[in-house]
């Protein structure tokens, strides 16, 4: 079995303006190795909205993609605040982003299901004060 | 329908991507709120919005969104436009606003693509 592929991106926090570049990176690496358009989209949605997450909640962290025989894995860990109701966090509509992020496009509390409705498998890992890490499969 | 139809319809100025207006979009979506229009994916679709950022082009990237309309005459930046051209996604500026912008569309033909 050959290795799997990785990719790694550090995610800048604070940046909004820039916030989803390593998804639209991942976007065409994913399209350059020939996977089908829905796969790659599912992949590069769920990750996008885990990416503006990270820049909106935790200033920035690390997004490793890992291409395996049978799926997409992609891990986003940040050093943020964490989440304190992850079921809470995961109903549609519940966001705590700050009104600015809102008037920007984000926050009405989609990003976390998005993610849950484009991915096979996810998994909140998150302790307060500590950080988060997700995990998120798609199969293929 | 046609982007070119579109951007007829909607008395449009076409910032970028002049040599996709013959392409065809099955749907729309109307929204400035981001992470509605990544909710559910609609195919060729364009989006109409009010929302003047980067995020928007990235957002239409994601999903695979063929064009996007501004309205009430926003312009979007050369960022944006550098982007959205490396996306492969049409831009354009529409002087009406989006209740009417979208009612022209639908009324036209061009469903939500959920339905």
């Amino acid at each position: 079995m050959s290795e799997p592929l990785v990719f790694t991106f550090k995610v800048d926090g604070g940046d909004f303006t820039s916030a989803g570049q390593a998804s639209v990176q991942v976007k065409k690496n994913l399209n350059q190795i020939g996977f089908p358009p829905e796969v790659i989209r599912r992949v590069s949605i769920a990750m996008y909205e885990g990416e503006i997450n990270m820049v909106i909640h935790a200033d920035g962290g690390v997004a490793t993609i890992k291409v395996d025989e049978n799926c997409i894995e992609i891990v986003l860990a940040d050093k943020g605040p964490g989440i304190a109701d992850v079921e809470k966090a995961m109903q549609e509509g519940f966001s705590t982003a700050p009104d600015e992020v809102r008037g920007l496009g984000f926050g009405a509390g989609m990003g976390l299901p998005n993610m849950k409705r484009y991915t096979d498998e996810m998994t909140v890992d998150s302790t307060v004060g500590v950080g988060t890490t997700i995990t998120m499969k798609v199969n293929y | 329908m046609k982007i070119e139809i579109i951007r007829d319809l909607l008395n449009a100025d076409v910032l970028c991507g002049e040599d996709r207006l013959l392409n065809d979009v099955l749907s729309a979506c109307g929204s400035d709120m981001m992470s509605d229009v990544l909710a559910y994916v609609k195919n060729q679709a364009v989006l109409l919005t009010g929302l003047v950022n980067s995020q928007v082009i990235r957002t239409a990237a994601m999903m695979d969104m063929e064009c996007v309309v501004f309205v009430r005459s926003k312009m979007p930046s050369e960022e944006m436009l550098a982007l959205a051209k490396e996306c492969g996604i049409t831009v354009m500026t529409s002087p009406m606003r989006m209740y009417e912008a979208c009612g022209i569309l639908y009324s036209e033909g061009l469903g939500s693509g959920t339905e």
